[in-house]
């Protein structure tokens, strides 16, 4: 067991930074079927990334200020897996009907980027503040902490990037690798929530004896 | 101050004609970043041609001959109007890609009373093909600026269709991927009417050869793998039916006299392709096809 929860978090954060940019790219490959693949649909999937993950910030800050720990931070990597399976399973369903109704490739991609990825990356976006907390101990180093945070997250974030135009691409499927995101995010989440119970475990039974 | 002034102008004066004239008595006419790519027209004595430019090796869409702009000078884009074997008189041709708009042109001489509809990304390039090209808008031929796989969409919601199908929108450095997919071929197939042809320049090299092969042939079956040994390019044409059985050469030589008349003033020597028209499966045909969910297609290209 590790001396303190830090080593899983910065894991974790940068697991969620691979995995949202990575899903970001992949945007691309998914709406160019029915939008083009034009730089407006990059603005449609750029923009709406940016404002899911500001509303993701805003709602996480706000969760982390109730007795902030490991099983809940857990939880959003879980919900975060849940919301991405109808973007696999019923994307062409979405963007069949936005292409159906709305004319404009421009507002057309705009739509069919805020259904297939705002509530998943939102909820990626929660990850980041409630990281924060986690790890800082006194407001005195608060800002080193978010520093190595957003280091190690955004480092996550360029590897993402990379891995996923270079070779993902090239060796898998686009709905493999989504699943395969959905999979890591579950099981990132399933690890945190598991660890927080043991440790909860654990500290009942030092009370216990201490009494 | 004023000794400056005049460096200046004179470093100005080089820059200008350095720009101006490339090694070979090329002048650069025209020159506009467009939001797709560089776009220059490029001219020398005999010669204007289109180019997208990048750094590496330009390359030339389109040129004309000045003398006779009549010609189609490039052999692949010759090549394209194979297609007219397979059936000599289209209503209605739809082409994605227009480039200096010379297939267009060239198909609304031949064919006086068809439809032509071409689909083209790049506003910047219908401008120049119309101010540099002699290209024209007229009742019979309209040009959509649209993404081609959006254009196909609606024109399929629209129940539209098409006696020939010509893309050709590759321009040689990248690749439009969503237009290279079986999806997307499936939705080309969708437009064309019973007995409808399509014709697609290709690539020839890479493995992406092997890779586009497999993917037209899981949509439309069997096709004439058009080569010629002047060019480098390849040229797929098939047929859509009930029978779908590709007409036969004698067939094809046949229609190919009768129209080499009309195109001899174009310098297509169109009485040459049927020979070179052939059904041989040169490529491996263990590869995957591409779809809307593989494509790598400029990363299979740089293999």
């Amino acid at each position: 067991m590790f001396k303190s929860i830090n080593p899983i978090v910065f894991t974790l954060a940068f697991t969620s930074g691979f995995i949202i940019m990575a899903i970001e790219l992949l945007g691309g490959r998914i709406l160019a079927p029915y939008f083009g693949s034009s730089i407006y649909v990059w603005g449609s999937i750029i923009s709406i990334f940016m404002l899911s993950l500001a509303v993701g910030y805003l709602l996480g800050g706000r969760i982390s200020l109730h007795r902030p720990n490991l099983f809940r931070y857990g939880l959003f990597f879980v919900i975060a897996a849940i919301t991405l399976l109808p973007t696999v399973m019923f994307g062409e369903q979405l963007m069949d009907n936005v292409f159906l109704h709305i004319e404009d490739p421009r507002y057309g991609s705009l739509v069919a980027s805020v259904g297939l990825f705002f509530l998943p990356i939102a909820v990626l976006g929660m990850i980041a503040p409630y990281s924060v907390r986690l790890l800082v101990e006194n407001s005195h180093h608060s800002g080193q902490v978010a520093g190595i945070l957003y280091f190690v997250s955004t480092l996550g974030s360029a590897l993402g990037t990379l891995l996923t135009s270079f070779y993902l691409v090239l060796w898998f499927e686009v709905n493999s690798i989504l699943l395969t995101m959905v999979a890591v995010l579950t099981l990132s989440g399933v690890s945190a929530i598991v660890y927080n119970l043991q440790m909860r475990k654990r500290q009942a039974l030092t009370q216990a004896v201490a009494r | 101050m004023n000794r400056l002034w005049t460096e200046l102008k004179v470093l100005l004066l080089i820059t200008l004609s350095l720009n101006a004239l490339h090694a070979n008595g090329e002048t650069v006419i025209h020159e506009e970043k467009s939001l797709y790519r560089n776009i220059e027209v490029k001219e020398t004595e005999t010669r204007r041609c289109l180019v997208f430019a990048v750094k590496r090796g330009d390359r030339n869409q389109t040129c004309i001959n000045l003398s006779r702009p009549e010609r189609v000078v490039f052999p692949y884009v010759r090549m394209t109007f194979a297609g007219l074997l397979l059936n000599p008189e289209p209503a209605s041709i739809l082409i994605v890609g227009l480039g200096g708009g010379t297939i267009p042109t060239v198909l609304s001489e031949i064919l006086p009373k068809t439809t032509i509809h071409v689909v083209e990304i790049d506003e910047a390039v219908v401008r120049v093909a119309k101010k540099y090209f002699a290209f024209e808008e007229t009742d019979r031929m309209k040009v959509f600026v649209q993404d081609a796989r959006v254009y196909i969409k609606r024109a399929l919601l629209r129940k539209q269709h098409y006696d020939l199908v010509i893309l050709d929108a590759f321009t040689g450095d990248y690749i439009p991927e969503h237009l290279m997919t079986q999806e997307f071929l499936e939705e080309v197939r969708g437009l064309l009417l019973d007995d409808g042809v399509l014709v697609a320049n290709t690539f020839s090299t890479s493995k992406l050869y092997g890779h586009e092969s497999a993917t037209y042939s899981i949509v439309f079956g069997e096709f004439f793998n058009f080569k010629m040994p002047i060019t480098g390019n390849r040229v797929i044409v098939t047929q859509v039916g009930a029978d779908s059985v590709l007409p036969e050469t004698k067939l094809l030589q046949d229609r190919a006299n009768r129209l080499s008349g009309p195109f001899t003033r174009y310098a297509v020597n169109i009485d040459d392709f049927p020979r070179y028209m052939r059904r041989v499966k040169d490529w491996d045909t263990n590869v995957r096809p591409l779809t809307d969910q593989f494509s790598p297609a400029n990363l299979l290209r740089g293999d």
